[in-house]
């Protein structure tokens, strides 16, 4: 047993050396902690209630009972954009796990078996691919109606065959190697070999693809609700609140800062972790797209 | 080279096939009648059972399909509910608007960063890798309609250097005016990807033997660089860029928006508020015909480029 877990400790040890060596990673990591703190606390930080609206104090600016000031509608910006960040947050994860989970299991279910049933597997998912996901989660979310379960769902179909490609490619490798030639010979059934034995081995490389995907999932989701697909109004969205701000643009552009400027830092940070875990797996890969 | 283009070009009609099956019953299986979608909830039984048979819906599911597709071939993508036109010739309309900015943010997005990729690549892990490797990463985080607006309230409200509406233009100074913002949006994040690609592809070439050989024989660094190892890196540039696409049109949508720039991405959106269901199906399958032929066009452009690809 310890001989076998030596050199995976050694595999986990050079993984966080390499990710230590980036301190850009740390950081990303560190704001994407604060963000999800923030959003946690929402209901206790937040200054005022994010849908109340009073209309006496619409358009104001930044002060000491409304932080960021308010919108159209009296409404507190702070507010808002704290409770916005617990829905952004709740879409991009949600989606992009079950994008993961569906993704892997076809990527690995395909890589494993081969042959024909990998091809048509593999053909569907490249059309899948090949159609812009942007388009996609538009057309889902027109038809199925702007519920928050229908936003995921479309967010989440729309990364599947992202991370089927990514879980398909090592599978491939490591179904040659001896370990696995071993549990075969051992007898154990295709399901325990693919779900016990090789997905622990190529975890890393889906979870940096997660990181990346969550950045994208939360660019998604604000996109759905600029153009007006998001989660109905009062409730408050990143997306959302840029829209309101826009509708307004020349005379009250500055709305549309604050809730563009979060989805930028959130992104970013998360396109940093993913960088920097994606260096630490695989050090080959340093800096490619 | 010819086996390799008629597997390539069956993958295309397969796609094309796949995607053209997906649309149509994406909108028959999703729950909910698409003749009610189109009316609204407030329909009575009878103008639902107009629609439906204006739709064709009342005809078997076979016959429905049959059609779908020939039309699709032949270019018939049926009648606009919205404004009564032929969905082809609103198409045609707006693809002017829409091709315009995408080749000239694919513009942009090249003369930025092809010199910024090799710029980073011959200065690995050294200042100006990270100062760009940071840079083109911020960039490719901006979603589209955040940079847009930025744009906007700088440049156009703010300075008061670009119209605010960019569908207004006069003369050819007035058209590249109002061309300017959105391309510049749209080609600053791909100028983003293009970086990376271009610095990974570089990378990658410059720790090839033949560049090494070049080095001995004395030829200078810079034409080293610039003739002999980035013509080899645009290969994979090209081909990656082309995977891009599905990105470039996403953000193309959004910027045409924020612009109030007609183009495929408004005609979309508007198809989607007024239920226009047989625009939107019709604009399903222009989407999969561009993003199909772009595919082919880099394959082929790679096989051609790269003759390693066609024993693959």
């Amino acid at each position: 047993m310890s001989a076998t877990a030596r050199p995976r400790n050694a595999a986990i040890a050079a993984t966080i050396r390499a990710f230590n060596a980036n301190k850009t990673s740390w950081f990303g990591l560190g704001v994407f902690i604060l963000v999800v703190a923030l959003a946690i606390l929402a209901p206790w930080i937040a200054p005022n209630d994010p849908i109340e609206q009073d209309i006496f104090s619409k358009l104001q600016g930044p002060s000491s009972t409304y932080p960021l000031g308010t919108d159209y509608f009296g409404r507190c910006i702070l507010s808002r954009l704290l409770y916005g960040a617990r829905y952004s947050l709740l879409i991009g994860v949600v989606s992009t796990l079950a994008a993961m989970l569906i993704g892997s299991t076809i990527g690995i279910l395909a890589g494993w078996h081969g042959g024909r049933f990998d091809v048509i597997v593999m053909q569907a998912m490249d059309v899948m691919l090949a159609f812009p996901a942007l388009i996609l989660g538009l057309i889902i979310v027109a038809v199925l109606g702007p519920t928050l379960t229908n936003i995921i769902v479309a967010i989440a179909f729309t990364s599947i065959p992202a991370f089927a490609r990514i879980a398909r490619a090592p599978t491939i490798s490591v179904k040659e190697r001896e370990y696995v030639e071993a549990c075969r010979a051992l007898g154990f059934s295709d399901a325990r070999i693919m779900f016990l034995h090789i997905l622990p081995n190529i975890f890393a490389e889906i979870l940096v693809m997660s990181s990346l995907w969550l950045a994208s999932a939360i660019r998604t989701e604000a996109s759905l609700a600029f153009i007006g697909l998001g989660l109905k109004p009062p409730t408050p969205t990143w997306g959302g609140m840029i829209r309101e701000g826009f509708e307004n643009i020349l005379d009250s552009y500055w709305l549309a800062l604050a809730p563009g400027t979060a989805i930028l830092v959130v992104v970013f940070a998360l396109n940093l972790l993913g960088d920097g875990l994606r260096d630490a797996v695989d050090p080959k890969l340093k800096g490619e797209q | 080279m010819s086996a390799f283009i008629v597997k390539r070009l069956g993958f295309a009609v397969i796609t094309l096939w796949a995607v053209l099956t997906l649309v149509f019953f994406i909108v028959r299986v999703v729950p909910g009648d698409p003749a009610q979608v189109v009316l609204g909830d407030q329909a009575t039984a009878d103008a639902i059972a107009a629609m439906r048979v204006r739709l064709g819906l009342d005809r078997p599911l076979v016959l429905q399909y049959a059609e779908f597709l020939f039309g699709a071939l032949r270019g018939d993508w049926g009648i606009s509910l919205v404004t009564g036109r032929p969905v082809l010739v609103e198409v045609m309309d707006v693809l002017p608007w829409t091709l315009e900015l995408t080749v000239a943010s694919l513009f942009i997005g090249a003369i930025i960063g092809i010199p910024l990729g090799v710029w980073a690549a011959v200065n690995r892990n050294r200042i100006p890798d990270y100062v760009t490797r940071l840079a083109s990463l911020l960039g490719l985080s901006f979603p589209a309609f955040v940079s847009g607006i930025l744009l906007l309230i700088l440049f156009a409200i703010q300075l008061r250097w670009f119209p605010v509406i960019s569908a207004q233009a006069e003369g050819v100074g007035g058209w590249l005016r109002a061309l300017a913002l959105p391309a510049f949006n749209l080609g600053l994040i791909m100028a983003a990807y293009i970086t990376r690609v271009t610095r990974s592809a570089m990378l990658e070439v410059l720790s090839e033997d033949f560049v090494r050989t070049a080095r001995a024989k004395g030829v200078p660094w810079r034409v080293v660089v610039w003739r002999h190892a980035l013509r080899n890196a645009l290969i994979p540039v090209i081909t990656i860029v082309g995977l891009y696409l599905g990105v470039l049109i996403g953000n193309s949508v959004l910027t045409e928006i924020v612009f109030n720039r007609p183009g495929l991405g408004k005609l979309i959106v508007g198809a989607l508020n007024q239920r226009d269901y047989t625009m939107l199906q019709g604009m399903m399958v222009i989407y999969t015909l561009v993003v199909i032929v772009v595919n082919l066009l880099t394959d082929l452009a790679y096989g051609a480029a790269d003759p390693r690809v066609k024993l693959k």
